[in-house]
């Protein structure tokens, strides 16, 4: 049995004439201990996918199962990681962490409690910052907040929705590193969701392209077939890297140019000749 | 050319007002002390135009007014009359002053005497509590009620009363709207069950508010003959000021960020959280926003409801003054202007230091 399994989903927003569909029959299936990468242009219906699986939306038809289970509602087994942060400002980092781990345990006393946002905050080698509010970080700090307070709650699964999205190139370098780094401790099943390839490649086991949309499906599966642990550097010259590159690059361009519609219409412009007011 | 002199004069008097309103805000950040004692001598300077401007102004109509009541004595009485008018507004007697806009001076004077009265005041009530103390013990120990001083209430106190009327008025205002607030923010269908409720009163006049008032509390009262008067007024204020602070929470409550609720979700938080970790938060600064208006509101209405309901405040005191007519009853109006004006001033900016206190977006503030 699959770990999560989206089985013909289709999302439409609205009702009636004005209804779009945003997504239209997705089909995924992941293992347990996956990395998946779904990558795909902006405004393709990414956000859409991430709700559904994480629970904060339901789809229009189709069915979202995750370890067999249909998902109703959202859950602690499902942490997500999201691409504003979400940070909540008026509360501290450690605060912030604190209410998620408060409500994923709650039999622990406070001290335990403390224990594991103390933990966290450290994993994400934010220890000095733990008393600071969300507005006095950089927005790479701010995104490690958000790592470990999703990760706090001990999740099995984790949903990254563009979670470097907002990052320049070299902290979102440094957070993938981290990233990867955390989650190859313990194996979690983690789906991400991003618009650069590279990222994919690096760290995901699978890519699969989303159309986009309206009408967004997924496109065909490329399975990444480089060792882990990846170096970036060593990995630009790996012949299966260029080649999964290219080739993912190229589905994307080719898609790409299939959303442009070409108008063949001519308009016809009336003659005119301007009128002389001088004579 | 007159005109532009206006004009110059506005602008440095909102520039003036500006800075004032700057070095009053407590964020404000200093860059040395030559910019702030600049910035101090502006205004000055200005608060010392518009007293100059002030007392051109009412010598002005000082005289308008002489001129004219010598005419008239010229035309009824005769020249011996005229010349006896004149000599007796020049002599300062109070008997024939023009009653007009009274000069700087004029309303410095009635100030002092305003605080002078408080002391004979005080004094008074002082020798009536020690004259009835045996007399008052007397009585308690007999279970009856103690004999209270009555007599004339001085300005500082009516400026308490004033003070104290707001306060209640607002924490009416305050424990009615904001839990309204929150409940009719969270459900769509209570939103918009209470919306026509909002529309219909929120403009309805202060003396309508304290009429209505007025019919409630009288009967509620019936047969005691206690005053209500603070009681009446003090709702009125707060009924009438607490829209803003009503519709802002609404407001807030009902527009916080949808990431915040999506947290909300996926951490799974109880309703109760929810409300209280995340919906409430978010929307403090509109609430405080609302909070600040509805203070001033309350300020403003004061005075128009302490009139009608004969509360011994500010408002009656300026419609006594005004129906006195005595020679310094103009002055004392203007006293009871400022320190109206004053006293609203340093509400706004006590609400605003409160605001920023519990304000997680600080920068966002005004």
């Amino acid at each position: 049995m699959a770990y999560l399994e989206l089985n013909n989903i289709y999302k439409t927003y609205g009702e009636g004439d004005g209804s779009t569909e945003v997504l239209s029959n997705i089909n995924l299936t992941m293992d347990e201990g996956e990395f998946v990468a779904i990558v795909g242009f902006t405004g393709s219906g990414k956000t859409t996918l991430v709700n559904l699986i994480n629970g904060l939306l339901q789809p229009t038809s189709g069915e979202v199962l995750f370890k067999g289970k249909p998902v109703t509602d959202t859950s602690h087994e499902r942490g997500v990681i999201f691409q504003n942060y979400s940070l909540l400002p008026w509360l501290t980092v450690g605060q912030n962490i604190y209410m998620a781990v408060k409500e994923a345990f709650p039999k622990e006393s406070k001290a335990d409690l403390m224990k594991r946002v103390k933990e966290y905050v450290a994993m994400v080698s934010l220890s000095p910052a733990i008393n600071k509010r969300p507005k006095e970080l950089s927005g790479g700090m701010r995104q490690r907040v958000a790592v470990a307070r999703a990760l706090a709650m001990n999740p099995e699964m984790i949903i990254m929705d563009e979670p470097l999205g907002a990052l320049d190139a070299l902290t979102r370098g440094n957070l993938q590193d981290e990233i990867l780094n955390i989650w190859s401790q313990d194996k979690r099943t983690a789906l991400l969701i991003t618009n650069d390839v590279d990222e994919g490649i690096y760290m995901a086991d699978r890519i699969i392209p989303l159309k986009p949309g309206p009408n967004a499906t997924l496109g065909p599966e490329f399975k990444i077939d480089i060792e882990r642990p990846r170096d970036k550097t060593a990995m630009n010259d790996n012949p299966v890297y260029k080649k999964t590159r290219n080739a993912i690059i190229e589905y994307l361009m080719d898609i790409g140019e299939e959303r442009k519609t070409v108008s063949n219409v001519e308009y016809k412009l009336p003659e005119l000749t301007p009128k002389s007011f001088v004579a | 050319m007159e005109q532009e002199m206006v004009l110059k004069n506005e602008k440095s008097m909102s520039a003036s007002f500006k800075q004032l309103l700057l070095k009053l805000t407590p964020s404000v950040k200093k860059d040395g002390i030559i910019k702030s004692m600049k910035n101090a001598g502006i205004t000055l300077l200005s608060i010392l135009l518009f007293i100059g401007l002030w007392h051109m102004g009412s010598k002005a109509l000082y005289n308008k007014e002489a001129d004219y009541k010598v005419e008239k004595a010229l035309q009824e009485r005769g020249e011996e009359a005229a010349a006896a008018e004149r000599a007796c507004i020049e002599s300062g007697d109070s008997s024939c002053q023009p009653n007009t806009l009274p000069s700087p001076t004029q309303v410095w004077a009635s100030l002092k005497s305003l605080v002078a009265d408080h002391q004979v005041i005080k004094a008074d009530k002082a020798a009536f509590a020690e004259k009835l103390s045996a007399t008052n013990e007397k009585l308690i120990a007999q279970g009856k009620d103690p004999i209270v001083y009555t007599g004339r209430a001085s300005f500082i106190d009516i400026v308490l009363t004033s003070i104290k009327t707001v306060f209640a008025g607002f924490l009416l205002a305050l424990l009615i709207a904001v839990p309204i607030g929150i409940i009719i923010g969270l459900s769509p269908s209570l939103r918009s069950a209470f919306n026509w409720f909002i529309q219909v009163f929120k403009p309805v006049s202060p003396v309508v508010w304290y009429l209505l008032v007025f019919m409630i509390v009288k009967t509620l009262y019936i047969g005691d003959s206690s005053d209500n008067a603070f009681v009446i007024s003090f709702i009125s204020v707060g009924l009438c000021a607490m829209w803003a602070t009503l519709v802002n929470t609404a407001m807030g409550v009902s527009s916080v960020d949808k990431d915040y609720i999506n947290v909300a979700k996926v951490l799974k938080l109880g309703t109760f959280q929810k409300v209280f970790k995340v919906i409430l938060p978010s929307s403090l600064p509109l609430i405080f926003t609302g909070l600040r208006i509805t203070l001033s509101v309350a300020w403003m209405v004061l005075i128009a409801i302490e009139l009608l309901a004969q509360s011994q405040g500010l408002g009656l005191f300026v419609w006594e003054e005004f129906q006195n007519g005595a020679n310094d009853s103009n002055s004392k109006i203007i006293v009871a202007m400022f320190v109206i004006g004053i006293i609203g001033f340093l509400l706004d900016r006590l609400m605003l230091t409160v605001q920023n206190m519990v304000s997680f977006n600080k920068n966002e503030m005004a």
